[in-house]
C-alpha cells in the first residue's frame, strides 16, 4: 500500500501575527515554522496504516528550499520518503493542482492530508486534489480503519457524525482523533538526514484568487468586572447591555 | 450571470446557516444586479423549499433521486458544478459547514473558480471582486480577490446574519445526471445527537478547561448550557485527557468559532485558545486567576472559582427566566 501525505509548512502555533508593507505581506521575520498540526495527524495514522511492512508512506509539500527542515521533520516522525514540488504556494488551487500532477502517474492507494491549515484556514486541497484526480475525497475525517480494499470512515457532521465506506483510492483530510502525532525519537532524526528528498518543478497553472491585503481584528475594550457574588448582576448586562441571552 | 445557494438539508430541515447563506447570496445577486437562485439536493418538501423565498431566492431548483438521498461529496458537487454551468450562474454560495467544506473545493475545481471559504463579509464592489475571510485561526483576515471568472464562496457561520427579503420561490425539478464513478462513498450511518446544540452554529457557546478539574464536573456546565440553550465546548488540554470529545474543542487546531456569546469557564486563555474563539461577538471569562490572559480580550469577568461561581451563575439565570 502506498500512501501520500500532504503537509503544510506553517507558523508555530504561538506565533503572534503581523504584517509588512502596508499590511500586504505577512511578516516572517523571526516566526518558527512547523509541520501544520492537522497534517502531523494525517502522517502518524498514515504511518500507523503501514507498519510492519505494509506499505510506504511518502509525504508531499508545495514550497520554496527554506521549507525543507519542516520536510524533514515529517521524515523524522516516520514517513519513507519525501517531495517537494519547487514553487512558492499562491493558493489551495495551485498547491492542489501540484500535488494532483505529481500523483498522477504513481498510484497511491490514499491521500491524506490535514483537515486544514492553521495559517490561512482552508480546507481545499483534499477535496480539490480529489477533483483533479477524480476520485472520491472525504473532508473533515475522525477516524479511518482499513479491511481490504475498503476504508471505513467516521466524518465530522454537524451536532454529530457520519460512518461511510468508501473502495479504492480515495483523499481524505484528517482531525484530531484519527491518530495521536507521533513524536520523532532520536533514530528517526537520525535516519531523516539521509532519506531520499526530490525536488520537482511545477507545472504552470492559471491564477484563479490572490491575497490582495490582510487585517488584524480590532482591539476589543477593556474587562467590566463582576464581583463573584453578584452573578445576577452578570445575567443582567448579558441580557440588558450586551442583549445576547 | 447570476448567483447560486446551495440550501444543505438535514432530515428534510433547512438550518438557521442556510438561510443565512440565501441571505448573502441575496446581498451579492443585488450587489451584482442580478438573480438568485438555490439548489437542493435530497428528499426536502415543498413547503420547506417554499421557505427560501422568504430570504430573496426567486427560483428552486430541487434534486430529488434515491442515489443522492444522503450525502456524497463527488455527486453532490457535479450536480451543483452542472446546475451552474447550465443555469449561467458565475458566483455559487454555500454554507462552510462540515459538508460544505467538502463540497466548495470540487465545485471550485469543476467550475475553475477562485474560492473563498471562511468568508465573513460581502464581497468588495469597487471593481474587484474581493473577499474577507478569516485566516490565522481568527488571528487576522486574509482580503482575498477571486480572479476567475467563476467564483465559489463559503460563507462562516453567523457571520452574516438572516436578513429577509421575501419573494415567491418558483421550485423547478432539476434531472442531475449522476455518473456511477461519483457514488465511491457509501453512507453506513449516521448519528446525531438531537439534543445538542451543534458547536459550529451556536449563537451561544459555554466552554471549560483545566480549571475544571476533571470530566466528573462538567455536569454544571451542562446546565448552564442547557438553561441558555449554548453548545458546549472545551480547550485543548481538556480534549487531549479525554474529558470531553475532540469535537468540542474550540481553539486554533480545534474549531474556530464566532458565537454571539461564548462564556469561558476556567480557561487561562492561551495564544492558541484565544485564536479560535476571539471573532465571538461577547466573550465571558470566569476564571480564578485575575492576571489570566483571557481577562484582557473579555466583555464581562468574574475573578472566581468556578465550583462557587457557576452553581450561583446558574441560580441566577434559572430566576432571570422565571
Amino acid at each position: 500500500m502506498k500512501i501520500l501525505v500532504c503537509i503544510s509548512n506553517v507558523p508555530d502555533t504561538t506565533t503572534k501575527i503581523t504584517f509588512t508593507n502596508d499590511n500586504t505581506e505577512f511578516n516572517t521575520s523571526g516566526v518558527q515554522y512547523i509541520v501544520n498540526p492537522y497534517d502531523e495527524i494525517a502522517l502518524s495514522r498514515a504511518i500507523e496504516l503501514t507498519e510492519g511492512g505494509k506499505g510506504t508512506v511518502t509525504v508531499i509539500n508545495v514550497g520554496e528550499a527554506a521549507n525543507d527542515p519542516t520536510i524533514r521533520k515529517a521524515l523524522a516522525i516516520g514517513a519513507d520518503d519525501a517531495v517537494r514540488v519547487n514553487a512558492a504556494p499562491r493558493d489551495a488551487y495551485f498547491v492542489a493542482k501540484q500535488i494532483a500532477e505529481y500523483a498522477k502517474d504513481k498510484d497511491f492507494d490514499i491521500i491524506l492530508t490535514g483537515r486544514e491549515s492553521i495559517d490561512y484556514n482552508g480546507n481545499q486541497v483534499a477535496a480539490m486534489v480529489g477533483e483533479f484526480l477524480d476520485i472520491p475525497s472525504v473532508s473533515i475525517i475522525k477516524k479511518l480503519t482499513l479491511e481490504g480494499d475498503t476504508a471505513t470512515i467516521e466524518r465530522e457532521i454537524e451536532g454529530g457524525k457520519e460512518v461511510l465506506t468508501v473502495s479504492g483510492k480515495f483523499v481524505a483530510s484528517c482531525a484530531e482523533g484519527v491518530a495521536e502525532p507521533k513524536i520523532p525519537n532520536m533514530r528517526g532524526i537520525m535516519s531523516a538526514r539521509t532519506k531520499p528528498l526530490t525536488v520537482v518543478d511545477a507545472v504552470a497553472i492559471e491564477e484563479v484568487s490572490k491575497v490582495t491585503k490582510y487585517e488584524t481584528p480590532a482591539p476589543r475594550g477593556t474587562v467590566k468586572l463582576v464581583p463573584a457574588d453578584q452573578t445576577e448582576q452578570l445575567i443582567s448586562l448579558l441580557h440588558s447591555e450586551a442583549k445576547v441571552i | 450571470m447570476s448567483v447560486l445557494v446551495y440550501v444543505e438539508q438535514a432530515e428534510g430541515k433547512f438550518k438557521k446557516s442556510v438561510f443565512e447563506a440565501v441571505s448573502y447570496a441575496k446581498a451579492i445577486a443585488d450587489q451584482q444586479s442580478t438573480n438568485l437562485m438555490a439548489i437542493s439536493i435530497g428528499d426536502v418538501a415543498e413547503s420547506e423549499l417554499k421557505e427560501l423565498g422568504k430570504y430573496g431566492a426567486a427560483k428552486v431548483l430541487n434534486v430529488s433521486t434515491d442515489q443522492l438521498k444522503t450525502f456524497v461529496n463527488q455527486a453532490y458537487a457535479s450536480v451543483i458544478a452542472a446546475a451552474a454551468e447550465k443555469e449561467g450562474a458565475d458566483i455559487v454560495v454555500l454554507s462552510n459547514s462540515f459538508s460544505g467544506k467538502g463540497l466548495a473545493p470540487r465545485i471550485a475545481v469543476k467550475l475553475k473558480a477562485g474560492l473563498a471559504d471562511g468568508a465573513v463579509e460581502l464581497p468588495s464592489n469597487d471593481g474587484k471582486f474581493a473577499v474577507k475571510k478569516t485566516a490565522f485561526s481568527g488571528k487576522a483576515f486574509a482580503i482575498t480577490e477571486l480572479t476567475s471568472a467563476n467564483k465559489v464562496i463559503a460563507l462562516n457561520p453567523n457571520a452574516f446574519g438572516v436578513k429577509e427579503n421575501a419573494t415567491d420561490a418558483a421550485i423547478e425539478n432539476f434531472a442531475a445526471d449522476i455518473k456511477q464513478s461519483d457514488l465511491g462513498t457509501v453512507i453506513k450511518d449516521i448519528v446525531r445527537a438531537t439534543d445538542k446544540v451543534s458547536l459550529p452554529d451556536a449563537e451561544l457557546v459555554v466552554s471549560a478547561g483545566r480549571g475544571l478539574k476533571g470530566p466528573e464536573n462538567w455536569g454544571m456546565i451542562e446546565e448552564l448550557a442547557n438553561l441558555l440553550g449554548a453548545a458546549t465546548a472545551c480547550s485543548k488540554p481538556v480534549s487531549d485527557a479525554d474529558w470531553r470529545p475532540h469535537s468540542e474543542h474550540v481553539g486554533q487546531t480545534g474549531i474556530a468559532i464566532s458565537p454571539n456569546l461564548y462564556i469561558a469557564i476556567g480557561i487561562s486563555g492561551a495564544i492558541q485558545h484565544l485564536a479560535g474563539v476571539s471573532s465571538s461577538k461577547v466573550i465571558v471569562v470566569i476564571n480564578k486567576d485575575p492576571e489570566a490572559p483571557f481577562f484582557k480580550v473579555a466583555d464581562y469577568g468574574i475573578v472566581g472559582d468556578a465550583f462557587e461561581v457557576v452553581p450561583k451563575l446558574i441560580e441566577a439565570l434559572k430566576a432571570h427566566k422565571g
